[in-house]
């Protein structure tokens, strides 16, 4: 439980500093230092396979292609424009969303779980292979065709442009 | 008393590492000028020369890190200072901690103690290794960016695309070991290959997967970002790429950076191909030849026969891809993706497919 305060302490900042800063390059570094933290709070829960694979997914791969295209639109830090009233509006009336979920499910008391000891080999990979291949195959190539359709969608828009 | 050797491990691969990027320094000197038919570094001596050898790996060593790390540090104006300050750091932090999964031997048995040589034992290294290795990127892509110069911009821009892009091979060659092994910790593989094949053959990952060894050892050096594959920093147009507007000790972390990832992708080649720390033959009670001829050896001994073998073979890796880096002149950038996409990535993909069919038909179960 310290631990996971301990991260919160960087972790919130971080997220913070994603939404709230006006350049956008710092906004994409501090999204990556917050998937980091959340990887080593998945290593807390003894999630490790979880853990490297947002790592390496989220952290190396996807965060790197946003970086790359902020860079080469090179987009300049925001200007605070004046007519943002409707946007501002908008974003308290989501943000005030936010918290009344939160509320809601703080208020629901949660079942306790953590407390119990984890099979030996909880979160192995192998453990999650078997799961992934056997009760979730459907879902799993679902999803690897909708991957697919989206790069060749996007392969083929890119060069109908040219 | 644990807690004791578990930093002495640590403390072990962190010198090993730190004193390998400093004599490959002076390899790479000394290397290029003999490959080049120059003399090379031959101005360091004591006292206007009264020593009848040259100093030059003690210059490389002691005099080059303190000259390099108190040059005036130059930060441009137009630079954005905390993340010019930061880049060099991004660049080497994810390199530096890689290598703690990478065992240097077996075991080490200190009375009751049974140490494993492995600075952080890890059951899933592998995994580990593409993590700290795909965040290795933002350095690169910071130091460019934060600059704010093009020449550095276009190097960082490069340098991220073309990272990016050999990771995918580099990933299919790791693949295609793991379904060779069944394991994704680096010491259980090192373990596996100190079986025989056919009775006299080391079971090293190199007969195995040959193609995953090219496919791993090209990807890695086009990682490390050196030539043939030095499109980041190439001088002759880039002036010095990503980091043309580093100077001092910023500049020479960078520079150590690309000796650690050479150092990485050496231990990576090392561990799952060619044995790690394996010795032919040689086993806890010592040797064993095919003929039946046997030497007992102590504990001990054996221990730092295996280290000493996982250090020399580290060293043949890293002095090939020197080698290879002033021999080969550099890709082009079409050239460059290419290899990467359309060569490298169906030849792994391909290797991974039929080594997953092997696998299957050797009644599922792993190799060795």
């Amino acid at each position: 439980m310290t631990l996971f305060w301990l991260l919160a302490l960087v972790t919130i900042p971080s997220a913070l500093t994603v939404v709230l800063h006006r350049n956008p390059v710092y906004s994409a570094l501090a999204l990556v230092l917050t998937l980091f933290q959340v990887a080593i709070m998945f290593v807390a829960l003894d999630a490790y396979l979880i853990a490297f694979l947002q790592v390496i997914v989220y952290a190396g791969a996807i965060v790197v292609l946003i970086l790359f295209a902020i860079m080469l639109l090179s987009l300049e830090p925001e200007e605070p424009s004046a007519d943002r009233s409707t946007l501002r509006a908008w974003g308290w009336g989501m943000a005030a969303l936010l918290g009344i979920e939160l509320g809601a499910i703080a208020m629901v008391e949660a079942p306790s779980v953590g407390a119990g000891e984890l099979p030996a080999d909880f979160g192995s990979v192998a453990d999650v292979a078997e799961e992934l291949f056997s009760t979730h195959l459907l879902p799993f190539e679902l999803t690897s065709i909708l991957l697919l359709v989206a790069v060749v969608g996007a392969v083929v828009l890119a060069r109908r442009r040219t | 008393m644990e807690l004791l050797f578990t930093f002495g491990k640590v403390v072990f691969a962190f010198i090993i590492i730190l004193q390998l990027t400093l004599i490959l320094l002076w390899v790479e000197r000394k290397g290029s000028a003999l490959i080049q038919d120059r003399v090379g570094a031959n101005r360091a001596n004591l006292v206007g020369g009264i020593l009848p050898f040259n100093l030059g790996i003690v210059n490389t060593w002691m005099a080059d890190p303190l000259k390099l790390f108190h040059k005036e540090d130059i930060v441009p104006e137009a630079a954005d200072k905390f993340l010019h300050w930061l880049a060099p750091w991004i660049a080497i932090f994810p390199l530096f901690v890689t290598f703690a999964v990478i065992p240097f031997g077996d075991i080490l048995v200190v009375g009751e103690q049974v140490v494993n040589l492995q600075a952080a034992e890890l059951n899933l290294g592998i995994l580990y290794i593409l993590a700290m290795l795909s965040l290795a990127v933002y350095g690169v892509v910071v130091g460019g960016w934060a600059s704010n110069s093009r020449y550095s911009f276009l190097g960082g821009v490069r340098g991220s695309a073309q990272m990016v892009s050999y990771e995918i091979a580099m990933g299919l060659a790791l693949v295609s070991v793991v379904l060779t092994y069944g394991t994704l910790d680096f010491q259980e593989i090192a373990r596996a290959q100190g079986e025989l094949m056919f009775g006299f053959l080391p079971a090293w990952g190199v007969f195995y997967q040959p193609i995953a060894l090219l496919i791993l050892f090209i990807a890695g050096m086009a990682e490390s970002k050196r030539a043939p594959f030095d499109l980041p920093e190439a001088e002759s147009e880039l002036i010095a790429g990503f980091y043309t507007e580093y100077s001092g000790s910023k500049q020479s972390v960078f520079m150590m950076a690309d000796f650690v990832e050479v150092a990485i992708v050496a231990g990576l080649v090392t561990t799952l191909f060619f044995g790690g720390w394996q010795v032919p033959y040689l086993y806890r009670e010592g040797f064993v030849f095919p003929g039946g001829f046997e030497i007992a050896l102590p504990s001990l001994l054996v221990t730092i026969l295996q280290v000493v073998s996982f250090l020399v073979k580290l060293f043949i890796f890293c002095w090939l891809q020197i080698l290879v880096r002033w021999s080969l002149p550099r890709l082009r950038y079409d050239q460059l993706m290419d290899l990467g996409w359309k060569r490298l990535l169906p030849f792994g993909l391909v290797n991974v497919a039929v080594t997953a069919v092997l696998v299957l038909l050797l009644e599922g179960k792993t190799i060795p």
